[in-house]
C-alpha cells in the first residue's frame, strides 16, 4: 500500500518525461535510470514524514503516558520508533530498486553504491521522522503534521536534482539545491548510475546527512522533554 | 478509662509504610493555573482510597505527580515507602496506572497490548504469556483477545485498560476516573474487579471519581478535594456522621425573597446549622429534621416565601461537600463544565445527564 505513491511517480513521470533525457545535461542516460534514485529519496521523505502522527494518536489515547509511567528507559521510546522507520525505509528502498530494475533502470555503480544510497535514504528519513516527531510533540495537532509533510516534501524535491539535473536549473535553484538535504541524498543516488562512482561525493553527502539526522534527533529529544514537562 | 480507645485505621506497623503519602503537593501550570495548592493525604495499605472532587479540582494532577508523570513545584510524596521525587524509576516498578484515557493501542489486539506492556516492565516470554492469559480470563476478554481493540465496546476497553495496569502485579494501583462514561452494567463489573483486587490480592488502590454514589458505596476512605486542596478526609460514614442533625433542603418559588427565607429560618434558633443558599434553594441541617418541617414551613410562610419542595434526609456526601466547600457537588460540577468542550446530552465532564450545558 505504502508503495503505491512512488510507483505512480516512477511509472507516470518515467513516461511523461521520457524525452527530457535527450536534452543535453543528462549525459545520455535513460530518464527512468535518472528518476529511480530520486523517487526512492522522495518516497523516504513522504513515508518518514508520517512519523509524528503516531505520537499524536498515542498522546490522544493516553498510550504515551502509559509508556511514561513504565520503568522502561525514556530514550528507548524515541530510538525504538526511529528504528522502526529505518527498517521500513530499508525494505521500501529494496523493493523500489527491484521495481526500477524491472522497468529497465540500470545501476552501473554497483551494489556498494546502492547500499550507500540506502544508507543516505535512511539518514534522510531519520531526519524527516525526527522533525515530524518534534513538530508533533510541540504542536499536538494531526493536521499540522500532515500539512508540514506535504508542504515540505514537494518543494524540497523540486528544489533538488530529483527530476532534473542541476545544470538545467535556474541559477538560484542551483544555489538552493546545494544546501538542500534532499539533494544530498539524490546526489548519492546519481552516483549509482555511473560505473565511475565518485566516492568523495558519496561519503561527504553521507556525512552531512548524518550530521543533520543528529541535529534533528536532538531537537526531537528536546521536544520529548518539553512534552514530559507539560503533562 | 479505656472507653475512648479506638483502632485507628491509619495506624500501620512501622515496618510497613503507607501505600501512599502525599505532603503539601503544589503545582502551577503556566503562569497562573494553580492546579494543586498544598494537597496532603495518606492511603493506608490494602485500602481502596477515593479522591472525590469536581473536574478541575486537582485529582488528575495529583495522580500524575504520584505516578511520576509530572513533578510538583513543592511538597513531597512517597508510594509504597519509596520517595516519588528522588526515586521515580523505583516507584514505576511498584505501581500500576490506569489513566482516564485507557492508553490502549486500538490497532493492536488485547493480547498484543498486554504482551507489550509486560515487555515494558521487563517481564520475560513465558511469564508474560501466562500472566496475559490469566488477565484475559479474569477480565472476560479471552474470547476477544485477538481482535483489534478498536472493535471493543467502551466497557471492554476499560477492562483492558485496567488489565494493562496489572500486568506486572503492582502493589499500588492508580485509577483515574475508572468508571466515567460507562453504562451501569460495565460500571458494576469494573467495581467488582477493583474490590476483588483490594480484598483478595491485597492491592492498595487510589482512584479518583466525580460520582458521589461511588465514593459513598465503594471506597474505604476518601479525601474530598476542591480547588487544589484536600478539604476533608475520612471514611464515608465518618465524614457523614460528623455532620450533626438531618439535612434539609428547601426549594423556594422564584419570586420569593431568599433573604426573607433565610431570616425566617434563622429564627429556628439553636436547631439550625450551616445555612446556605444556592440558586433558589436553601440548604441547612436541623436536629430531628422530620419534626422540624412543620415549623420550617410555618416560618417561611410567615415571611411570605412560597415553598416548592422540602427534602429531609440523613446527611449525604453531598452535604459533607457542601459543608466544606460552601456549594453542592452538582453546582461545582456544572460550574466546571465548559459548553464548548462538552456540548452533549450526557455531559462528558460532569457525567450528569441533566447538566444544563
Amino acid at each position: 500500500m505504502q508503495l503505491t505513491q512512488p510507483l505512480i511517480w516512477l511509472l507516470l513521470f518515467g513516461q511523461l518525461f521520457k524525452n527530457v533525457a535527450q536534452l543535453p545535461g543528462f549525459g545520455g542516460a535513460s530518464y527512468i535510470d535518472y528518476l529511480a534514485p530520486g523517487v526512492l529519496v522522495m518516497n523516504t521523505l513522504f513515508s518518514n514524514g508520517w512519523s509524528g502522527t503516531a505520537y499524536i494518536v498515542d498522546m490522544e489515547r493516553g498510550v504515551l503516558d502509559r509508556f511514561l509511567v513504565a520503568p522502561a528507559r525514556r530514550s528507548s521510546f524515541l530510538i525504538g520508533q526511529l528504528a522502526y522507520w529505518a527498517v521500513l525505509t530499508i525494505i521500501q528502498s529494496i523493493i523500489l530498486i527491484g521495481i526500477a530494475l524491472l522497468v529497465g533502470a540500470r545501476f552501473a555503480g554497483g551494489a556498494v553504491s546502492l547500499l550507500a544510497l540506502i544508507a543516505g535514504a535512511v539518514l534522510l528519513g531519520l531526519s524527516m521522522a525526527s522533525f515530524s516527531n518534534a513538530l508533533a510533540l510541540r504542536l499536538r495537532q494531526q493536521e499540522t503534521v500532515i500539512a508540514a509533510n506535504v508542504m515540505l516534501v514537494l518543494p524540497l524535491c523540486f528544489l533538488s536534482s530529483t527530476f532534473l539535473p542541476t545544470t538545467l536549473m535556474p541559477e538560484w535553484i542551483q544555489t538552493v539545491a546545494r544546501y538542500n538535504p534532499v539533494n544530498w541524498a539524490v546526489e548519492i543516488g546519481r552516483q549509482t548510475l555511473d560505473a565511475g562512482v565518485d566516492w568523495g561525493i558519496v561519503l561527504s553527502r553521507l556525512g552531512w546527512l548524518a550530521a543533520l539526522a543528529a541535529l534533528l534527533g536532538w531537537l526531537a529529544v528536546r521536544s520529548f522533554r518539553a512534552y514530559q514537562r507539560s503533562v | 478509662m479505656l472507653g475512648h480507645l479506638e483502632v485507628n485505621p491509619i495506624m500501620t506497623p512501622r515496618s510497613a509504610p503507607a501505600a501512599i503519602e502525599a505532603q503539601g503537593l503544589e503545582k502551577t501550570y503556566g503562569a497562573s493555573v494553580r492546579a494543586l495548592d498544598g494537597v496532603s493525604f495518606t492511603v493506608p495499605r490494602g485500602t481502596i482510597f477515593g479522591l472525590l472532587g469536581p473536574n478541575g479540582a486537582g485529582k488528575s494532577t495529583t495522580v500524575k505527580i504520584l505516578t511520576t508523570l509530572s513533578r510538583p513545584d513543592a511538597g513531597s510524596a512517597s508510594v509504597a515507602g519509596v520517595n516519588v521525587l528522588k526515586h521515580p524509576s523505583e516507584v514505576r516498578r511498584v505501581i500500576g496506572c490506569v489513566a482516564q484515557k485507557n492508553g490502549v493501542d486500538l490497532e493492536a489486539s488485547a493480547r498484543e497490548n498486554l504482551a507489550l506492556q509486560g515487555r515494558l516492565y521487563g517481564m520475560h516470554g513465558t511469564d508474560t504469556r501466562r500472566r496475559v492469559d490469566e488477565l484475559l480470563a479474569r477480565f472476560e476478554l479471552s474470547r476477544d483477545a485477538d481482535r483489534p481493540a478498536r472493535t471493543f465496546s467502551g466497557g471492554m476497553l476499560r477492562k483492558l485498560g485496567v488489565a494493562l495496569g496489572l500486568v506486572h502485579r503492582p502493589a499500588v494501583l492508580f485509577l483515574d476516573e475508572p468508571t466515567t462514561g460507562l453504562d451501569p452494567v460495565a460500571r458494576s463489573d469494573v467495581w467488582a474487579e477493583i474490590r476483588r483486587l483490594a480484598r483478595e490480592d491485597g492491592v492498595s488502590v487510589l482512584l479518583t471519581t466525580h460520582y458521589l454514589d461511588e465514593a459513598d458505596h465503594f471506597v474505604d476512605r476518601l479525601a474530598i478535594i476542591d480547588a487544589g486542596r484536600v478539604v476533608t478526609e475520612g471514611t464515608p460514614d465518618h465524614l457523614k456522621s460528623e455532620l450533626r442533625g438531618d439535612a434539609i433542603h428547601v426549594a423556594l418559588d422564584a419570586e420569593s425573597s431568599l433573604d426573607a427565607g433565610r431570616q425566617a429560618l434563622s429564627r429556628l434558633n439553636g436547631r439550625l446549622r450551616d445555612l446556605s443558599i444556592e440558586g433558589t434553594t436553601l440548604h441547612a441541617r436541623v436536629d430531628d429534621g422530620p419534626s422540624a418541617v412543620p415549623n420550617v414551613l410555618a416560618l417561611l410562610d410567615g415571611a411570605g416565601a412560597r415553598v416548592r419542595t422540602v427534602t429531609v434526609s440523613r446527611p449525604s456526601l453531598d452535604d459533607v461537600y457542601l459543608k466544606h466547600t460552601g456549594r453542592t457537588f452538582g453546582a461545582a460540577a456544572r460550574s466546571s463544565c465548559n459548553p464548548r468542550t462538552s456540548p452533549r446530552a450526557i455531559c462528558e465532564r460532569c457525567g450528569a445527564s441533566r447538566c444544563t450545558w
